[in-house]
């Protein structure tokens, strides 16, 4: 069964100008005990500018892979991948990474977390902004806090702060929220959503959950294992806020489980 | 009862102080002396001024070596934990030095310093570096790829890496390196004050014994050394105990 939504605009091509970043048949393969692993395979894809895509697939599909190359810190083995029209080659400020809340720097407060990546503003520029963001994802009062003084869900909120305060066209999110407990996780979703329809920022955001994905997607890139391919691109066309309990919600989500190749029952 | 635990430690050492001293009243005619003739020699070289300058004499030399050891290993670590070429090529000379007991370098440090305080600085820089280095190495190889990753991704180079991102990740068990150095620092100088100079505590033991067989003074000086040594690793305690750098050490769950 394929979902119905897939034949809508999003598989339109796309005019050039608004895609901010594209695959251009990425392979991509690991040397293992003089053999050659193949992870990925044939990966195109396009992007638009200020879209939210998720990489769906079971583990060991490739996708964190696939996000770690796009940001520049993997060789893809073949092809390549642009943003901008641009080939990436490293790591970039314009393009940040977000980790799971292990990424924050646990020898710096809230505050100095926050600013990390401002250091050429001029203080009082960075006070500000630091103070913007502390703002915009909820953490005042705990600006002197160090990270080991915090719960999972507020250091997943210090990385996207950091991240934001940076002003980057793009962010990937490698699975945010994925050591949070399910209720901190749905409160993120929701925050990540209003941060996005604010900042518009491209979002790229792997997750190996069905409903997050439904949940937040533009669209979803449903990706089949080993090696990692494309299996499906699949367009969310219903409008924030979701009713994650309404038939067209359901529909979509029993489409890609039905992708994946899950029955609707255990 | 668990509110007199804090009586033990006192408690054992004061049992221990009656044993001594019933052992050494069992045999009058030992040199060793007992805990209250030790306290007397300690007594007699409070009017010369003694006590507090070899103490000061043994320090300074301490302090020198010591922090000109961590000046050169900790920038130099970081840089060779980085490249991991540069590890490559080094490992080996480090591995083969390592083993030298510092003490084994005296007629060297005599050699080119002659007999002084630099002689004696020298040993404490040659027994501190290369436990310190090789600490800041492994510690840096054990930095999570996460901020490094992080650290290149808000667009720093080499060198604002090793400042923003290395140094400050390494910095709970570069702590406990320093620790550990700093009480072979002072192993080491009283080595080094028996043969390289005269003055310090090491010095006092030596010459207590050539001139006269004073083995209260001997003992003295050792006790001065162990209450100096306890003192010098709650500073460096302290340090670790201090804000910005407690969170290497409660993170750990």
């Amino acid at each position: 069964m394929s979902a119905p939504a897939q034949a809508t605009a999003a598989d339109a091509p796309i005019p050039a100008s608004r895609v901010k970043l594209r695959t251009e048949n990425v392979g991509m393969s690991f040397q293992r005990e003089g053999k050659t692993l193949p992870v990925l395979e044939n990966i195109d894809l396009e992007v638009r500018d200020g879209e939210f895509v998720c990489l769906l697939g079971p583990s060991g599909c490739g996708k964190s892979t696939l996000l770690n190359a796009m940001a520049g810190f993997l060789k893809p083995t073949s092809g390549d991948i642009r943003v901008d029209g641009e080939i990436v080659r490293g790591p970039d400020p314009r393009r940040i990474f977000v980790f799971q809340e292990r990424g924050v720097f646990p020898w710096l407060t809230v505050e100095g977390n926050i600013g990390f990546g401002l250091s050429r503003l001029s203080r009082s520029e960075r006070v500000q902004r630091v103070h913007h963001y502390i703002q915009m994802v909820g953490l005042e009062g705990f600006e002197k806090s160090y990270p080991h003084e915090l719960s999972g869900g507020m250091k997943q909120r210090v990385e996207v702060a950091r991240a934001l305060a940076v002003n980057p066209d793009v962010m990937f999110l490698d699975e945010p929220f994925g050591a949070l407990d399910s209720i901190t996780r749905m409160i993120m979703r929701g925050e990540l959503l209003r941060i996005w329809q604010a900042e518009r920022k491209t979002i790229l955001f792997v997750t190996h959950d069905i409903d997050e994905a439904v949940q937040l997607a533009d669209r979803v890139v449903v990706m089949s294992a080993r090696p990692g391919r494309i299996q499906e691109i699949v367009s969310i066309d219903i409008s924030h806020p979701r009713d994650i309990s309404s038939p067209r919600y359901l529909q979509m989500r029993d489409g890609i489980l039905g992708q994946i190749g899950l029955a609707h029952r255990l | 009862m668990r509110s007199f635990a804090w009586l033990r430690p006192p408690v054992f050492i004061l049992a221990l102080l009656g044993a001594w001293q019933l052992a050494v009243s069992l045999h009058p005619h030992q040199l060793l002396p007992g805990p209250w003739k030790t306290a007397q020699g300690i007594a007699d070289l409070v009017p010369h001024g003694l006590i507090v300058k070899y103490t000061v004499a043994s320090v300074f030399r301490v302090t020198w070596g010591f922090f000109l050891a961590v000046l050169v290993a900790v920038p130099l670590g970081l840089a060779i934990g980085w490249y991991r070429r540069a590890e490559m090529a080094l490992n080996p000379i480090l591995q083969i030095l390592r083993p030298i007991s510092p003490l084994a370098w005296i007629p060297i440090a005599i050699l080119w310093f002659g007999v002084g305080d630099l002689a004696a600085v020298f040993l404490i820089f040659v027994g501190c570096f290369l436990p310190l280095l090789l600490t800041v190495i492994n510690a840096v190889q054990s930095v999570p790829a996460v901020y490094i990753h992080a650290g290149r991704n808000f667009g720093l180079g080499p060198a604002a890496l090793m400042r923003r991102i290395l140094y400050p990740a390494i910095v709970p068990r570069l702590m406990t390196g320093l620790r550990i150095t700093l009480g072979i620092a002072w192993l080491v100088v009283v080595a080094a004050e028996m043969i390289a100079v005269n003055s310090g505590l090491g010095f006092l033991i030596v010459d207590a014994r050539n001139a006269g067989n004073r083995y209260d003074l001997v003992v003295a000086g050792m006790v001065i050394i162990g209450v100096v040594g306890l003192l010098l690793d709650n500073g460096i305690r302290s340090l670790e105990r201090a804000n910005a750098l407690r969170w290497g050490f409660e993170e750990k769950h």
